[in-house]
């Protein structure tokens, strides 16, 4: 059973919109950790349904193991032992992935609205672009998202989590790509009727390319206006 | 009437005494149904009702799978998906999930119990017509194509009037109250039953694990609703008349909106898991053959779990912006939930394993149980994880996790409940030839849909999407989903199939066919209206009491109880710990009350869903003279003293008696109450601190004279009630201090009413008037119910249901007002202060 699952979830990993195959730090390091989970889960479900089937297939096997050293082993010390590591290893990995200030070379500000998104880049003049997001690849960009109208979320899923886009709030997430190429993100909060359609292309361009790629792209789609 | 008190009760033969006592028990036939205040009868009704539900919330569940079966597919509009899928989960979680758990209880709490009935029989009837009418509106605003369609967990400002001006969002919001309404009369009756109305001689410690589960879930579902229900409120009244709660560009903040969901969400996941846990806790012993194992273990745990289950609701709000250290608090107490569930598990595992397992359909479905929970479970740690959460909040991963915890640890335990529970209703058994197979395919086809689902999530497909491009690679996985719901789908009809079958072709079993020690069964298959015809001393701890001997002994009349007096419908009342009889509790008899009540309340809620406010107050003052009268018929008019109830004891009927139902019961809808008010004033505060356009441009200057003017009258009003107490209880008549207080509260609605009107800025225009309105509004309120207090208290007064002895109305008033007074000064006192706090710290 555990090899089946894990060849299913293995042979599931692609696609432009992965979270498991990975395209930057962030996902990378929760891509791990999901195969670190997996891993443990796998042992641990395999461990509760052994149990539970020795004890229905071999009546009195358990029997020896007096009820007090069943609750305590099962219930305290087995819990005890996995989930103190792991919330550890969250809390680390979690506090690597903030956008701490003064990091991050580029800040884009970003706004939903029903829907599309809208891309400012104030590091390069200010210049706007609508459902194509621009990054240079291999830095750290901050990206401080908000919206107009509905709560709507920001996820390019091959980068790193989704952050919230919420009316009245500016909330900030990093994200990194480590190569140039043509990826996806998309809103992944129900905003009503068009949110399936709330997707956005992003194109990330080598970072000493970046400037020039951006305000061309910028002025040809002023021109498309 | 009172003829036979005086003397010593008749014992009487089995077969007589069952017809003296149906005589007096039975639901009328015909249009009488319609007055039933049985707790059997309404059970039935809720679990049935539960299950129409059930079946439709199925069938929207499918409608998404055939539109999601493969990309870009036109079965059905946007707009009808955006509808289809937001009712698909509020049906199952409002109109199945949390309704078929009450049934379960109703049905079954007294007669493990060793009761013949809940303490508010009536109260249980509105409860039922309250589900009733909030779920067929909501059902006739689907069949209408106006059903609410911005998700079940209807966040802001999506669902505010800008961006869903129909009547969809308060269609949801007016219906899922009007249900909820329903869910807090049944936790209050629950917990007073539990604590109060249990056979002689179980104390605590010998209550049946059951019992013990169900305690724990109506206690926080006496904390958990109201956030909720204070939240809708809000979200209605920012819809209807345009105070800005949850609008980020007047003051108001979409996240608080987000916070009260959770804050009774999460604890919801568990309000349906804990019940389903006491089954499992009752049936896994039975079948393994040998006692529960670690019951104290379980009871600690299951109260912990309660305690934590408060503690995490952020861990739904992860993505919203929310400082990591104080995410990392909410992972960590989400990761700690895991320890007394396993506590749990492995009591199960160890029960099992001390015993000597029977393997039967029940077990079967224990079995699915174990498979299904273990895999919700784990992947609920890892969404727990904050980094993790990141990536799979809001995607298919989610959507699979909480099927399998809430569909695995709702809908397996209550197939086990069903096979295992049915010889009691129907008294035939199961035939193995269709049930096998039927869980064979339910299990199959759902981890077939959702197993599939935690993968599609981690491929990145976001939840509530009516379609896809189809070069996402989520195609073969979505089939594959829908595939398995099909096969789902087919499990369950055959399993309908297979329980009608049983109700007619079953073998006829004997009494207690599982081997069971329980109460529940030591009586007549299928049970007499009465439960039991005489009530049972309990000698042994829990569930060990030996049905078969009993049984008949019971029905012979030989424990409590085992005669019929006066007509009266009579249980014992008794020690909240140590389970010694205390009170004789007198019931009420069947009455259209409720069924009235309930109609009137759900003419208000239709005016307002229509907008017809004047309609809407006109009703809602049909209610309260419906609830004003119902207290006409409640208690007994004269005094009796200790009367016999067998066994050579003598308890004081309940009108007689501090500690009664009615007085629990009303502390607890206080605790509620405080729960609300306390949601309320974080609301408040949340808003100031944290939501955006703050402060306002200009604010009011508090009117002290006003808010002192207001909590003088309050104080005197309280006052009053305790002068009105001691008069009663002193014999007199009282009407001084009932008018002194009936004064001091009409000043009190005036002068609060003109605070309102000074708010600046104006309660539309800005949060911070708003909610200086609401906590104002909630002072009104709560005088105008204790002038309703009032009234029945000189009502009852006149009609002689008021002795020195019965003085439990007053108490009542008193207790009231003094919460009144208590959250009254508070309101006041912030409502004062808050223009101070907003200049001082408003930026």
């Amino acid at each position: 059973m555990v090899q089946l699952v894990l060849a299913v979830a293995l042979a599931s990993c692609g696609g432009p919109l992965s979270t498991l195959s990975a395209a930057g730090p962030a996902a990378d390091a929760i891509a791990t950790m999901w195969w670190v989970m997996l891993a443990g889960s796998a042992a641990i479900f395999a461990l509760v349904l052994g149990l539970f089937a020795l004890v229905i297939l071999r009546p009195g096997w358990g029997s020896s193991v007096s009820p007090a050293r069943w609750i305590v082993l099962g219930g305290l010390v087995l819990p005890g032992v996995i989930l103190t590591p792991l919330v550890a290893y969250a809390l680390v990995t979690g506090e690597r992935l903030l956008p701490l200030p003064g990091t991050a070379r580029q800040r884009i500000e970003v706004e939903g609205r029903q829907w599309s998104w809208t891309f400012r880049y104030p590091g390069e003049g200010g210049v706007k672009t609508v459902n194509v997001l621009h990054l240079p690849a291999g830095m750290p960009v901050d990206i401080a998202v908000s919206s107009v109208d509905v709560i709507h979320s920001f996820w390019i899923p091959r980068f790193a989590g989704k952050i919230d886009a919420v009316p009245g709030h500016v909330n900030v997430l990093r994200i990194q790509a480590d190569e140039p190429g043509r990826y996806e993100g998309q809103c992944s909060e129900f905003c009503g009727i068009g949110h399936p359609r709330m997707r956005f292309a992003v194109i990330v361009h080598p970072a000493n390319d970046f400037s020039a790629a951006l305000a061309q792209a910028a002025a040809s789609s002023k021109v498309k206006e | 009437m009172s003829a036979s008190v005086d003397r010593p009760p008749q014992r009487s033969p089995a077969l007589r005494l069952h017809r003296q006592l149906a005589a007096i028990w039975a639901t009328g036939p015909g249009l009488q149904r319609l007055a039933a205040v049985n707790h059997s009868v309404i059970g039935l009704r809720f679990m049935a009702t539960a299950f129409i539900f059930f079946a439709i919330g199925g069938v929207l569940g499918m409608l998404t799978r055939v539109q999601l079966a493969t990309p870009t597919a036109d079965f059905m509009a946007p707009e009808t998906y955006n509808q289809v899928f937001t009712m698909h989960g509020s049906m199952m979680l409002f109109l199945f999930a949390i309704p078929l758990v009450e049934g379960v209880a109703v049905y079954l709490t007294p007669k493990i119990l060793g009761a013949r009935d809940l303490a508010f029989p009536r109260l249980t009837a509105f409860g039922y017509w309250c589900y009733l009418f909030g779920a067929t509106i909501l059902t006739g605003a689907l069949l209408a194509g106006v059903a609410p369609d911005t998700g079940w967990f209807m966040y802001t400002p999506l669902s505010s009037n800008v961006y869903t001006p129909g009547m969809n969002a308060d269609v949801w919001l007016l219906g899922v109250t009007f249900v909820e309404i329903s869910a807090l009369a049944f936790a209050v009756e629950i917990i007073v039953s539990i604590l109060k109305i249990r056979a002689p001689g179980m104390s605590l410690d010998r209550m049946p694990i059951f019992g013990w589960y169900m305690l724990i879930t109506a206690l926080m579902m006496v904390a958990a609703f109201p956030p909720l229900i204070l939240g809708s409120i809000l979200l209605e009244v920012e819809r209807a008349f345009h105070l800005p709660f949850f609008d980020p560009t007047r003051g108001g903040d979409p996240l608080l909106w987000q916070h009260l969901f959770w804050l009774f969400g999460h604890p919801d996941v568990y309000i349906i898991f804990l019940p389903m846990a006491g089954v499992l806790s009752t049936i896994i012993p039975v079948l393994a053959g040998g006692p529960l194992v670690g019951y104290r273990a379980i009871v600690v745990a299951i109260i912990a779990l309660a305690f934590v289950s408060f503690g995490i609701w952020v861990h739904h709000m992860f993505t919203v912006g929310i400082p990591h250290l104080a995410l990392a608090f909410f992972s960590a107490s989400s990761a700690i939930v895991a320890v007394p569930t396993a506590v749990q598990v492995f009591a199960w595992l160890a029960t099992l394993a001390h015993g000597r397992p029977r393997w039967n359909v029940p077990m079967l479905y224990v079995f699915g149980f174990f498979f299904i929970f273990a895999m919700g479970g784990l992947t609920g740690v890892m969404l727990a994880m904050v980094p993790f959460d990141w990536q799979a909040h809001d995607s298919y991963f989610v959507i699979a996790h909480m099927h399998y915890v809430v569909a695995g640890a709702l809908a397996f335990p209550m197939l086990a409940a069903l096979y295992y529970w049915l010889p009691l209703l129907t008294g035939r058994m199961a035939m193995n030839q269709l049930s096998v197979p039927a869980f064979w395919l339910v299990f199959v086809g759902f981890n077939l849909t959702f197993f599939m689902m935690h993968l599609t999530g981690l491929r990145g497909m976001p939840r509530r999407i009516y379609t896809y491009s189809g070069d996402e690679g989520w195609n073969s996985l979505n089939l594959l989903s829908s595939v398995g719901g099909f096969i789902m789908t087919i499990g369950f009809a055959l399993v309908v199939i297979d329980l009608l079958a049983q109700l007619r072709y079953g073998r006829r079993t004997r009494r207690d066919p599982w081997k069971a020690e329980s109460l529940e069964w030591a009586m007549p298959i299928p049970p007499a209206p009465y439960n039991f015809a005489s009530i049972p001393f309990v000698r042994a701890g829990p569930d060990r009491t030996a049905p078969e001997g009993l049984a008949a002994s019971l029905a012979r009349g030989e424990g409590y109880l085992g005669f019929v007096r006066n007509g009266w419908q009579e249980t014992l009342g008794v020690h909240m710990t140590s389970g010694a009889p205390e009170q004789l509790i007198v019931l009420s008899r069947p009455t259209y009350l409720p069924f009235y009540t309930a109609l009137a309340t759900s003419v208000a809620v239709l005016a307002m869903l229509f907008q017809f406010y004047l309609s809407a107050l006109a009703a809602a003052l049909v209610v309260a003279g419906l609830l004003v009268l119902a207290g006409q018929s409640a208690g007994l008019n004269r005094d009796y003293g200790p009367l016999p109830v067998g066994q050579g004891v003598s308890v004081p009927p309940h009108t007689e008696l501090k500690g009664s139902p009615p007085w629990w019961a009303l502390i607890f809808t206080l605790i509620a109450d405080g729960t609300l008010f306390v949601s309320l004033l974080f609301g408040t505060l949340y808003l100031w601190v944290s939501a955006p356009n703050w402060p306002p441009a200009q604010t009011f200057t508090p009117n002290l004279g006003l808010a002192l003017a207001a909590v003088v009258a309050l104080v005197a009003a309280a006052t009053a009630a305790r002068g009105s107490q001691r008069s009663i209880s002193a014999g007199g008549m009282a009407l001084g201090w009932i008018g002194l207080a009936a004064i001091g509260l009409v000043v009190v609605i005036a002068v609060v009413v003109g605070l309102i009107s000074g708010i600046v800025p104006r309660p539309t225009e800005h949060a911070l008037g708003a909610t200086a309105a609401a906590l104002l509004a909630y002072v009104t309120f709560h005088a105008g119910i204790g002038l309703l207090f009032l009234l029945s208290n000189l009502l009852r007064l006149r009609a002689g249901f008021l002795s020195s002895r019965r003085s439990i109305d007053p108490r009542l008033t008193r207790l009231w007002l003094d919460y009144t007074v208590v959250s009254g000064v508070i309101a006041l006192g912030l409502v004062s202060a808050l223009p101070a706090l907003v200049r001082s710290l408003g930026t």
